[in-house]
C-alpha cells in the first residue's frame, strides 16, 4: 500500500474528512447532453462565504480539495478562491472544460501550484465533441487550452465520459491524449439529474458494449484480475463499507448544501447555517450513511460480487434505497465477470439488457475508429 | 559557523492528520508524512528563526531529546526536505512563502 493510500485508510478509519469536492457554481458555458445539473444560479455562495467555508475545511483537516462545477471559470472570483485555498495549503485539483483558459490563465494556474487539472473531452472529432457540449468550437478551444496547460508543466488529465453519443470514440480520445502528452481517464457513469429526472440515463452505454471496454487492455491493464469471477465474500468483506462517501469524503454544492458525495443527493446540512465540522460530526444523515456495512445491504449482502463490486451507494439512493443495489454497477459486475448478480437473479435475469430505455439516438453519426497501435 | 534559516516552499500542500503532518509537493507529487518531531520543526520553519533555536525551543524542550542529537537529526531532515523542494534553506533570513 502506498503512503498516500495508507493515509487515506487512516482518515477513513478515523472518520476524518480528508477530501472534499466543492462545486463553486452550476453555471456553465456548455450544455452537455448528459449533464445532471440545472445551470441557473439559485443563489450561489458569495466570495466571502466560500472563503469562510475553505477556512472551516482547513480547520477540519481537509487536505485534498477539488474545485468543480458547472464551469469554475464562470465565476469571476475563481482565481481569488484558488489563491485563498492555496494559502490554506490545500492540495487542489480543478475540473473544467477549459474553454475559458488562455495562456495567461494557464500561467496563473501554474503559479498557484495546483496539483492537477482535469478537462472533459468527449471525442477526438470536433463535430462529435461540439454536438455533445452544444457549444460551437468548444473542441478547438479546449484542446488549445490543454496545450497551454501542458506547456506550463501542469499535470493535465483528459476525462472522457463514455455514452451512447460517443461510444466508439474512446480509442481516438486516448490516442489524442497520448499525442498531447497528458493523462487519460474514461468514465462510463451517467448520473440522473439532480431533480430526479432519469431521462439522461438513456445515454448510458449498454452493458454489452461495456464488456468491450472492460476487455480492452489499453484501458484495463490488469485484465485477469479485473475480469476474474468474484471470490466468496469473507466475514471481513461483510463488515466492510462501500466507499469513502461520508467516511472521509463529502461534497458541497454552490448553495452550501453538504452531501456524502457528488453522486449522492442526500442533504446532510448547509454550511451557510452550520459549521462544516458540526455537519460532518453530527448530521444524522451523514451518520446513517457511514453506519452501513456490506452485511446491511438488502440484496447485495447475499451477492457473490459483494466484495469486488463497484456498487455506488449514491446511485442506489437515486434508485430509491441507499441500502439497495445500483443497477448500473450490477451491469458492470456482470459484464466484467460474466457472472449474474443477486439483483439480476432476483429479477429472474441471467443477462441484462432489453428493459432499459434506449430511446436517444446518437447525436451525430459515429463510425467506429481504428484502434491505435 | 553561519546560522541556518528554513522556510516552507509555496509549492506544497500540507495538513495534520491525527498528529502526522501530510506534505505533498505539487511539482512532482512527492508525498511525505512527518512524525511529531519533524512536524514541530516544519511548523516552526518561518524563515526568521534560526534552526538551532527551533531545535532548542521546539524539539528539545517539547520532546526531551539531547540537543546534540536533535541538532544532527534536524540538519539531516532539513537537507532531505530541501532536496525535495519542500523546505527552502539559507544562511540568511527568508520570507516564508506559506501561512502556518
Amino acid at each position: 500500500m502506498s503512503l498516500m493510500a495508507e493515509m487515506g485508510q487512516k482518515a477513513f478509519d478515523l472518520g476524518a474528512p480528508i477530501a472534499v469536492h466543492l462545486d463553486v457554481t452550476y453555471r456553465c458555458n456548455e450544455r452537455c447532453v448528459h449533464c445532471y445539473l440545472d445551470h441557473d444560479d439559485h443563489g450561489e455562495m458569495t466570495t466571502t462565504e466560500i472563503k469562510r467555508v475553505l477556512d472551516e475545511l482547513a480547520e477540519a483537516g481537509v487536505f485534498f480539495l477539488t474545485f468543480s462545477g458547472g464551469e469554475v471559470f464562470m465565476r469571476r472570483d475563481f482565481f481569488e478562491l484558488l489563491e485563498h485555498a492555496r494559502r490554506l495549503l490545500f492540495n487542489v485539483k480543478v475540473k473544467t472544460n477549459a474553454v475559458m483558459i488562455g495562456e495567461a490563465e494557464a500561467a496563473k494556474l501554474r503559479a498557484l501550484n495546483i496539483d492537477s487539472i482535469q478537462i472533459s473531452v468527449y471525442s477526438h472529432r470536433a463535430a462529435v465533441h461540439d454536438a455533445i457540449t452544444k457549444l460551437p468550437h468548444s473542441f478547438e478551444r479546449t484542446i488549445k487550452a490543454v496545450r497551454f496547460l501542458r506547456d506550463q508543466g501542469l499535470r493535465v488529465s483528459i476525462a472522457n465520459v463514455l455514452m451512447t453519443a460517443n461510444l466508439h470514440d474512446h480509442y481516438g480520445v486516448q490516442k489524442l491524449a497520448a499525442e498531447l502528452g497528458v493523462h487519460y481517464t474514461l468514465d462510463p457513469t451517467i448520473t440522473p439529474m439532480m431533480d430526479g429526472d432519469m431521462s439522461v440515463l438513456a445515454l448510458r452505454v449498454p452493458g454489452e458494449e461495456l464488456e468491450e471496454v472492460f476487455k480492452n487492455p489499453a484501458l484495463v491493464p490488469n485484465q485477469e484480475e479485473f475480469c476474474a469471477p468474484p471470490k466468496s465474500p469473507t466475514a471481513e468483506d461483510l463488515e466492510g463499507y462501500p466507499c469513502s462517501a461520508g467516511h472521509s469524503f463529502c461534497y458541497i454544492s454552490p448553495y452550501g448544501d453538504v452531501f456524502p458525495c457528488v453522486q449522492f443527493p442526500l442533504p446532510t446540512g448547509n454550511v451557510r447555517r452550520q459549521k462544516f465540522v458540526d455537519i460532518w460530526n453530527h448530521s444524522p444523515q451523514m451518520n446513517e450513511v457511514r453506519s452501513i456495512q456490506a452485511k446491511d445491504l438488502s440484496v447485495c449482502s447475499s451477492c457473490s460480487h459483494v466484495a469486488s463490486c463497484s456498487r455506488c451507494p449514491g446511485l442506489a439512493f437515486m434508485e430509491g434505497n441507499m441500502r439497495g443495489p445500483s443497477t448500473a454497477d450490477c451491469e458492470k459486475s456482470f459484464y466484467r465477470t460474466g457472472m449474474p448478480t443477486a439483483n439480476m437473479q432476483r429479477q429472474g435475469l441471467s443477462k441484462l439488457g432489453g428493459s432499459r430505455p434506449r430511446t436517444m439516438a446518437p447525436l451525430v453519426q459515429i463510425q467506429p475508429v481504428g484502434i491505435p497501435a | 559557523m553561519p546560522e541556518t534559516y528554513i522556510a516552507r516552499s509555496s509549492a506544497i500542500a500540507a495538513r495534520l492528520l491525527a498528529g502526522e503532518m501530510m506534505v505533498m509537493n505539487s511539482a512532482d507529487s512527492t508525498f511525505f508524512t512527518l512524525n511529531d518531531v519533524a512536524t514541530a520543526i516544519w511548523q516552526a520553519a518561518d524563515g526568521k528563526t534560526p534552526l538551532h533555536e527551533i531545535v532548542l525551543n521546539k524539539v528539545c524542550e517539547q520532546f526531551d531529546i539531547d540537543p546534540g542529537q536533535a541538532q544532527s537529526d534536524a540538519e539531516q531532515f532539513v537537507t532531505e526536505l530541501s532536496e525535495h523542494g519542500i523546505l527552502l534553506v539559507s544562511d540568511h533570513p527568508l520570507i516564508s512563502e506559506t501561512a502556518r
